[in-house]
């Protein structure tokens, strides 16, 4: 296994992986990309199927990673892992990470199949799932991902309906249902939870898997310079939360600490700014079942 | 043409002769999902990965889609790939087979062909891979299990041959080849190993040269991508003569490269055939001689990249052509006698060609059919000559449609 210290921005490395690619400015999904690979580091083979970053990062003749780096089938990201880690184990190249970075479409909608077969194999490989709650790179459609009341290309806001009809799937419990080896919800808002928990999942002698909410300032309506706060007040509010499962236990890592800004945080982003007060009461029960559930459970 | 016999003689199905040269052939990875009738194929090599005879990973995938894009995966960091397929997941692969012959990434694949959904039914036609034409993979149709097993060694050293690159697909007629029993010359490991050496590709994700695959182009760059992807396609043309050459040498047995031609030297009609048909094709075609009709097969072996010059060159100058598709191109004709007639075309004076369908979903095509076949195209020419006659027939139907 390839030796990995507890990473901080101070210790971080300065060496870029996911560099000169075409992704917008404040984009979350290319940050959870580039801190990740200064994580797992050279020896890496990553997989990424259609959607954002292989959208913006693999442009013939100008490719954006360091490291070896290969666009799956946008169905086919958990099965191309499982084939990579196969042929370098095959091979006798142990000492890698194969790792695959994929939206909350090519996740939770499309390649779910693929990456519960991966999961069920328990193949050493390291899923990241890039939540921008809707598939941004065609043009912001709605996703199982984007959340009730989101204004999409496919879910307009209008006289009759608020947006996305239907509540964010929750796949980070879906993927732990499986008794996977490691699983982790982070954000980049909380840059140093999201490090501690690459480093863990780069440990980890099984299948892991990051879901980390990365904020989309061109789906959202939100400004680029938002991005992290953004992403750091949906964890305080409650609209996404930082958690665990290992050892076939949740675990939550952080603590609702400021539920009233809930409201705020909404009218703030494009997304969400025809939501009337019902919606937003309709959001707030949601948030609160979700959370009274988890502490119930997890606690 | 078996001149040479080794010591190993088996009898076994045409999926288990398929496995074994699967075995033969030390692939690193095998991505396998069921579905009949080829699940003897990945029955046997799992059995083989258990008892330890082959050193291969063995992914249990859930879905065709997956066993494609699991053989990319271990393709695109240099490993040898198998998978096997059918009818409804070959389909189901459809995105993959583009993907990985784009990628120029040479899996090799074992496809029992079989019928396509609706009506349901799991016997066999062709038009599982002939709806896969397009999808830039090498296809051979095999004719017996001696053949199948040959083909799976030779698939792997066209396949990954660098002037080719290109994945490979073995095509065997369902039940009438995967489930039936024949005696097999299993070649020795020590020769396998020394016809086809160790995968080795410039094509690949590496720790010294980290690469990035599977990119996309822009309108400047695309056709450049397919037309070499093409091209090398066409080359391996000559690849699969010179591998089918050294195959006869080293094994003592080899198949005529692109096509086999039966009698053809001096026929007036004959008959393409692609394969288990064939087998019941020589038999006619002996019957007929020795009636003194002078009747010649070809056994298309490839039909990507397709034999034209060959057709051309074994039955170019007969009275009539028949062609025999287990196959119907809706709305046209079948698929084989589209590309055959194309070769055709390129030569002043033409013969007559007539399109039989027969066999769909699994049908039985019996030497008297073959033979009323011949009979149809002596009769095309010497009687149908000034009046039209049926372009497309469909054999043991008793319908017509004019062409």
């Amino acid at each position: 296994m390839v030796d990995i210290k507890k990473i901080t921005a101070k210790n971080m490395t300065d060496k870029e992986f996911f560099f000169g690619h075409k992704a917008c400015a404040g984009c979350g999904g290319s940050l959870a990309v580039r801190l990740a690979m200064k994580v797992f580091g050279e020896k890496t083979f990553a997989a990424l199927p259609a959607g954002c970053m292989s959208a913006v990062g693999f442009i013939f003749p100008q490719m954006a990673f360091l490291n070896n780096a290969i666009i799956s089938t946008f169905p086919g990201t958990g099965s191309m892992l499982s084939g990579m880690r196969a042929g370098l184990d095959a091979l006798g190249f142990h000492d890698t990470h194969v790792v695959g970075f994929a939206g909350d479409g090519g996740t939770a909608d499309i390649g779910l199949q693929a990456l519960s077969g991966a999961i069920d194999r328990g193949d050493r490989i390291i899923y990241i799932c890039y939540d921008n709650e809707a598939y941004m790179n065609t043009g912001v459609q709605k996703s199982g991902l984007t959340p009730y009341g989101t204004k999409t290309t496919t879910s307009p806001a209008g006289k009759n309906l608020s947006g996305a009809v239907t509540h964010k799937k929750n796949l980070f419990e879906i993927i732990a249902a499986h008794d996977i080896a490691y699983a982790a919800t982070a954000s980049v808002g909380y840059p140093q939870d999201y490090l501690n928990k690459l480093s863990k999942a780069a440990r980890v002698n099984g299948t892991s898997y990051i879901h980390i909410y990365a904020t989309c300032p061109t789906g959202w309506g939100t400004p680029t310079e938002t991005s992290v706060s953004l992403a750091k007040e949906a964890v305080d509010c409650g609209l996404w939360y930082l958690a665990e499962y290992e050892n076939s236990t949740f675990k939550i890592n952080r603590k609702l600490t400021k539920p009233e800004l809930l409201k705020e945080h909404l009218l703030k982003q494009g997304r969400f700014k025809h939501l009337t007060d019902e919606d937003i009461k309709v959001i707030e029960s949601e948030r609160d079942r979700k959370w009274e559930r988890m502490l119930e459970k997890w606690g | 043409m078996k001149t040479q016999m080794s010591k190993q003689k088996v009898f076994i199905s045409g999926d288990e002769a398929v496995a074994l040269g699967v075995r033969l052939a030390r692939p690193h990875v095998i991505s396998a999902y069921p579905i009949t009738p080829q699940t003897i194929v990945v029955e046997r090599l799992s059995e083989m990965v258990e008892d330890g005879s082959l050193k291969a990973r063995y992914i249990h995938v859930e879905s065709e889609h997956s066993a494609m894009s699991a053989a990319m995966g271990a393709s695109a960091v240099g490993a040898r790939a198998f998978t096997a397929t059918s009818s409804q997941g070959l389909l189901y692969m459809a995105e993959g087979m583009h993907y990985a012959s784009g990628g120029r990434m040479p899996i090799v694949m074992m496809n029992a062909n079989r019928s396509l959904a609706l009506p349901w039914s799991i016997f066999g036609d062709h038009r599982d891979s002939l709806s896969m034409l397009d999808s830039g993979w090498i296809q051979v149709y095999v004719e017996d299990a001696q053949e199948a097993l040959d083909m799976t060694i030779q698939a792997f050293r066209i396949a990954e041959d660098a002037a080719v690159l290109t994945p490979f697909m073995i095509n065997l007629d369902g039940f009438i080849l995967t489930h039936t029993y024949e005696i097999v010359d299993i070649p020795d490991q020590s020769k396998v190993d020394s016809f086809l050496p160790v995968f080795k590709t410039p094509n690949k994700m590496s720790l010294e040269k980290p690469k990035s695959m599977g990119f996309s182009t822009s309108p400047a760059d695309n056709m450049e991508f397919k037309y070499q992807q093409h091209k090398a396609m066409l080359d391996a043309k000559d690849i699969i003569h010179s591998v089918d050459k050294e195959f006869g040498k080293t094994f003592g047995r080899s198949y005529g490269g692109m096509i086999d031609s039966y009698n053809c030297e001096d026929a007036d009609y004959v008959l393409v055939t692609a394969g288990s048909v064939t087998g019941t094709a020589r038999i006619a075609v002996d019957n007929l001689r020795s009636r003194g009709i002078k009747a010649g097969l070809v056994k298309l072996r490839y039909l990507r990249p397709f034999p034209d010059e060959e057709v051309r060159a074994a039955a170019g100058d007969v009275k009539a052509i028949g062609v025999l598709d287990k196959d119907i191109s809706f709305g046209y004709e079948g698929t084989i006698f589209t590309n055959v007639n194309s070769a055709l075309a390129h030569l002043s004076i033409r013969p007559v060609s007539i399109n039989f369908i027969a066999g769909l979903g699994g049908r039985d095509i019996s030497i008297k059919d073959i033979e009323g076949i011949y009979h149809d195209l002596e009769e095309a020419v010497t009687v149908g000559k000034d009046k039209s006659f049926a372009k497309v027939r469909y054999v043991n139907m008793g319908v017509e449609i004019d062409g």
